[in-house]
């Protein structure tokens, strides 16, 4: 089956069969290998993407069902060059150890921060029901995203 | 995951005649059982029929004071929507504690009660709150004739689930007792004050959904936290397994109805 999309503002298509999977297409055609596989079994959270704006699991979507939508994987969050404030934020906090679920926190995280953008740190642990870290604990995770939220209530205000 | 063919309706009448002309089809709602179901070979459907493209299916109404929630609506919106906060705050509650964020941005009230898992949340609120399911066949199907078995319900096969009714109740609430990793309940109860009397559906403790009569009539009598405790529930035919014994979710049970019982007020 051809599907065609929009993935980090990029129209895209490929060829593939109805069940791939989303994270197969992003990784395996179009070679966007920060989008990670942690379990495969729908729990870990390591693949989240947006699918048009809101964050899913892209181990739990198959390529066809997001045909014609627009997706953005953590390769698309930097804007010209400069790191996502949140991407910023987990470097500056140490956020991550290994590295590997980070792709899937930060995405999940800019969810959470466009439809709330001033959490409480509950908050912040509740909406990370669906990732999981192996090394870190979370502490630095939450402490990254509120920092990011800090950061991006300033920016939008200056630009108002 | 097995080879199949992709169906994409846009319309109901069209979902229908696919799933009517092949009998190895299956239903995809919002995927988040089934698509796992599929990647574990657990499943060998000749095709998939993707209803998300199906906007009648979709959407939130108020109707005879209750409310009218599509098949397709999925659990984010049901949690995040005033109209389900303002009529019936109880399950935008229970919509907004299914899984996470992911599942609940792909989950749907239609897929969960078709697929009846004994331990998801909608059943309860189904069950609980007298609810009627309404079909592509013009059924409109009682909760209490809904829920048939572990994963069974009263659909035919080739009947497909378009919206449920829920009647808006006096009080009501949902409390249960998560699994920590899937957010499962080991056992919800949904405790609900209707027109028609008290009703409390309890998920997670059996193979499927079901009223815990005894309770209701303790709550008839008296609401209070105090019936509940006079009331004996037998763990005969509730589950046990690595999460829990069987006695153990006979006492959660109880637990609960009383917490739910609270937070109705």
């Amino acid at each position: 089956m051809r599907i065609s999309l929009t993935v980090n503002g990029k129209p895209v298509s490929g060829e593939v069969e109805p069940r791939t999977l989303l994270v197969e297409f992003l990784r395996n055609q179009l070679g966007l290998t920060g989008t990670h596989v942690g379990c495969d079994t729908s729990q870990c959270g390591c693949c989240v993407v947006h699918v048009d704006g809101e964050s899913v699991k892209s181990c739990t979507m198959l390529a066809v069902q997001a045909d014609g939508c627009s997706v953005t994987t953590i390769e698309g969050l930097a804007k010209d060059g400069e790191l996502h404030p949140l991407q910023r934020a987990f470097n500056e906090h140490h956020g991550l150890q290994c590295g590997f679920c980070t792709p899937g926190m930060i995405m999940s995280a800019a969810d959470l921060l466009q439809r709330n953008p001033d959490p409480t740190e509950h908050e912040v642990r509740e909406w990370l029901e669906g990732n999981l870290c192996r090394c870190t604990g979370y502490h630095n995770i939450v402490k990254a995203i509120l920092a990011a939220a800090q950061s991006m209530r300033a920016m939008a205000k200056a630009a108002e | 995951m097995y080879a199949f063919e992709y169906f994409r309706p846009t319309t109901l009448a069209e979902a229908a005649q696919l799933l009517a002309s092949n009998p190895e089809a299956k239903l995809l709602a919002g995927g988040q059982t089934y698509i796992p179901t599929l990647k574990q070979r657990l499943a060998k459907p000749s095709a998939v029929i993707d209803l998300g493209r199906i906007a009648e299916l979709r959407g939130i109404h108020e109707e005879a004071g209750g409310l009218t929630i599509g098949a397709m609506t999925r659990h984010a919106e049901v949690a995040s929507s005033p109209l389900v906060k303002r009529v019936i705050p109880a399950l935008a509650a229970l919509a907004e504690g299914i899984g996470d964020p992911q599942v609940r941005n792909r989950g749907t009230l239609g897929g969960s009660i078709a697929n009846n898992d004994p331990a998801a949340d909608y059943p309860a609120a189904v069950l609980g709150l007298g609810a009627t399911v309404r079909t592509s066949k013009g059924r409109a199907i009682a909760a209490d004739d809904f829920f048939t078995g572990m994963f069974e319900t009263a659909l035919e096969p080739d009947e497909i689930v378009t919206a449920v009714h829920f009647p808006k109740p006096e009080k009501a609430a949902y409390a249960k007792f998560p699994n920590p990793a899937s957010r499962y309940a080991i056992v919800g109860v949904f405790v609900a004050k209707t027109a028609s009397g008290v009703r409390v559906a309890v998920t997670g403790a059996a193979p499927c959904v079901f009223r815990a009569t005894a309770i209701e009539q303790a709550l008839e009598q008296v609401w209070s936290e105090a019936s509940i405790d006079g009331v004996t529930i037998d763990p005969t035919n509730l589950n046990s397994d690595i999460h829990a014994q069987a006695d153990y979710r006979a006492h959660l049970v109880k637990v609960m109805a009383k917490r739910a019982l609270r937070a109705a007020g």
